[in-house]
């Protein structure tokens, strides 16, 4: 739900019982004032038609209302002593709409030439449940224009007063760890942004700040990895020179040296990939290639002979473009032994170089997750091998500014490169 | 031939130590940044291995010394920082070849060998090993006069357990010197073993008085019969 839609959605329900109380107390206020007037208006007229029937005494005999809006009959001296004047509401029968209106009533008492007479003064009244009709039109009124008015001031103010969020919001869905440091914010007079734009700006220089410092963190622990490994292994490879060990004893170191190797291997792949990530590459030297597919295709020649493979390079264009050469070669030789490695003996590789895009193709029997593939120790299930070949060929093609994307179809696996 | 290494980790030292002098070097060694400057002040080396991360100096500023005071000689750099740009500009300054640990001692052996063979013997050397003749430059190998026909990999194979005979040449070492990084995964080293065994049928067909024993697990030693 969008803040507009929450806070008018409360201000609707609040707005509701606000104008309901308003209504009531509004409703109650106004009836007073309009008895008070009425009132008022009825004493005056009685009044004028006491000082009328003083000129014309035969007014004093009218006893129906009829036409007027009096009628006065005589009373006893009595009554009239302790007739206090009184005001109330009544029914009437209207001929213009033929039914009975309420109406106001004054009954007061007063002596002429020494009689008594009580006086009755009506007045038409306003109608109660009109006024409430009415009232509760007008403010149905109101109330959905005060909504109206809210919903249209805040998608105006939104549009303005929003828009630095808005701005950090999709800027952040923007950002890059990799290649960011941080976002551009949105210059914003407002408080709140301001403080929420200072508080990314921190978190992202931390996250970048952490991030960094884990890649680095890689890189020096896989060097100071180095020396001990080499030391390692170079003992063992000097004891095992000494041939002073009983044949079991070397069976043994052979397994340890080959694990160290595996180590050492492991160990190069983690800083070669970090490398890759940590570091401006220069893409300036004009790569041909299919010139250097065919190279790498000698120098894998053994290999592929030993497994019987059959690999097909079909041209069908040429690519040549700007790029860093030991990378692009790293990227290839990746994928040409990737593609040696999983193949069956005697089976059937292709190398096929398109327009804007260079395609390795093998057999196998079921497609790999193409999610994981190119993550860190998913790719391969091998016991020998890093782990880690598709997710640095992935970190190449990234420095390189070409795509490299994983499918599987009609029983093979195919890398594309897409340039 | 003497050697300088200059290598601060101690059994660092002491390997490549033992595997230069089990070649018959002489080799003496230097721990910090100020013992290698006394040391080459006083003596000279045919060959010094610079191990250019040293604790109390960069190894590179050590070159740059080693060359403003004269030294002309073989220079090998060791590196833990298997970087691009301490390799290139090691190799800018004039090192005649970059080792990044960790490497494996017959590897050691074939570059200091390469090296001093380069800066010495100007190349020229014909290795003799039982009745073969080598000659590295021409990728020419003779046995008893008659030319062994090789590839370039069966020779590079056969040069690389020469120049380590009777020394242990692991498989991982075998192959990284001679099929490079491509091949480095441990399901290779079949092939390895069948590129042996043709190196083998070759060498036993024209007679060669050298055999290639397998050691156990570990990889290959050559040995004169």
């Amino acid at each position: 739900m969008k803040l507009l839609n929450y806070t008018t959605g409360h201000l609707a329900v609040i707005l509701i019982f606000l104008l309901g109380i308003w209504a009531v107390i509004f409703y109650f206020e106004i009836l007073d004032e309009i008895y008070d007037s009425m009132d008022d208006g009825l004493d005056n007229q009685k009044i004028l038609i006491l000082r009328k029937a003083r000129q014309d005494p035969f007014l004093l005999q009218k006893s129906e209302f009829e036409d007027g809006n009096y009628i006065i009959t005589p009373t006893t001296a009595n009554i009239s002593k302790t007739y206090k004047d009184s005001y109330r509401d009544t029914l009437m029968y209207m001929e213009n709409e033929s039914e009975y209106e309420p109406v106001r009533l004054l009954e007061s008492v007063f002596r002429q030439d020494g009689n008594y007479y009580k006086i009755k003064v009506v007045t038409s009244m306003v109608e109660e449940d009109d006024l409430r009709k009415e009232l509760f039109i007008s403010l149905l009124y109101l109330y959905a224009g005060l909504i109206l008015t809210i919903l249209l001031l805040n998608r105006y103010f939104q549009k303005r007063t929003w828009k630095p969020f808005y701005k950090v919001v999709k800027n952040l869905e923007n950002f890059n760890i990799v290649k960011d440091s941080n976002i551009e914010k949105e210059e914003t007079n407002i408080e709140e942004f301001k403080l929420l734009n200072k508080q990314i700006g921190r978190l992202l220089d931390k996250t970048v700040q952490s991030y960094r410092s884990q890649k680095e963190f890689i890189e020096n622990a896989s060097h100071e990895l180095q020396t001990p490994l080499a030391v390692s292994i170079n003992k063992l490879e000097l004891m095992a020179e000494n041939n002073d060990l009983p044949e079991k004893a070397m069976e043994e170191l052979a397994v340890v040296l080959s694990s160290l190797e595996r180590l050492t291997r492991l160990n190069r792949s983690l800083l070669l990939l970090s490398r890759i990530e940590n570091r401006q590459f220069d893409k300036s030297e004009e790569i041909n290639w299919n010139n250097l597919i065919k190279q790498f295709l000698i120098e894998f020649k053994d290999l592929s002979n030993f497994k019987n493979l059959q690999i097909e390079f079909e041209e069908e264009e040429e690519i040549s473009n700007k790029s860093n050469k030991d990378l692009a070669g790293l990227l290839i030789s990746n994928l040409l032994r990737n593609a040696i490695l999983h193949s069956p003996a005697e089976s059937r590789i292709v190398i096929r170089v398109k327009s804007r895009e260079i395609q390795f193709e093998n057999p196998g029997n079921k497609s790999l997750d193409p999610t994981t593939i190119f993550q860190r120790f998913t790719g391969s299930n091998k016991k020998s091998s890093t782990g880690l070949g598709l997710a640095i060929s992935k970190t190449i093609a990234e420095a390189l500014e070409i795509q490299l994307s994983y499918e599987f179809r009609q029983d093979k696996h195919l890398f594309r490169v897409k340039f | 031939m003497k050697i300088l290494i200059i290598e601060d980790e101690k059994e660092m030292r002491r390997n490549m130590r033992e595997t230069l002098e089990k070649e018959q070097f002489l080799v003496e060694t230097a721990e910090t940044y100020k013992e290698a400057v006394n040391r080459t002040g006083v003596y000279n080396y045919d060959l010094i291995l610079l191990d250019i991360g040293l604790p109390d100096g960069n190894g590179l500023k050590l070159f740059e010394h080693l060359k403003k005071n004269g030294y002309t000689d073989s220079l090998i750099i060791v590196s833990a920082k298997d970087s691009l740009d301490d390799r290139i500009n090691g190799l800018n300054l004039g090192a005649d070849d970059y080792l990044p640990k960790p490497f494996h001692m017959a590897e050691l052996n074939a570059r200091v060998k390469a090296v001093l063979r380069r800066n010495k013997l100007d190349g020229a050397q014909v290795l003799e090993i039982g009745n073969l003749k080598i000659n590295p430059e021409r990728h020419l190998v003779h046995i008893e006069d008659q030319e062994l026909e090789l590839n370039r990999k069966e020779f590079d194979v056969l040069f690389y357990l020469c120049t380590n005979k009777n020394r242990l040449v692991s498989k991982s070492a075998l192959a990284e010197h001679v099929w490079g990084d491509y091949i480095d995964q441990a399901d290779n080293f079949d092939f390895i073993y069948s590129q042996i065994k043709n190196l083998r049928k070759k060498l036993a067909e024209a007679g060669a008085t050298i055999e290639i024993k397998a050691v156990y697990g570990i990889g290959y030693k050559l040995v004169i019969l």
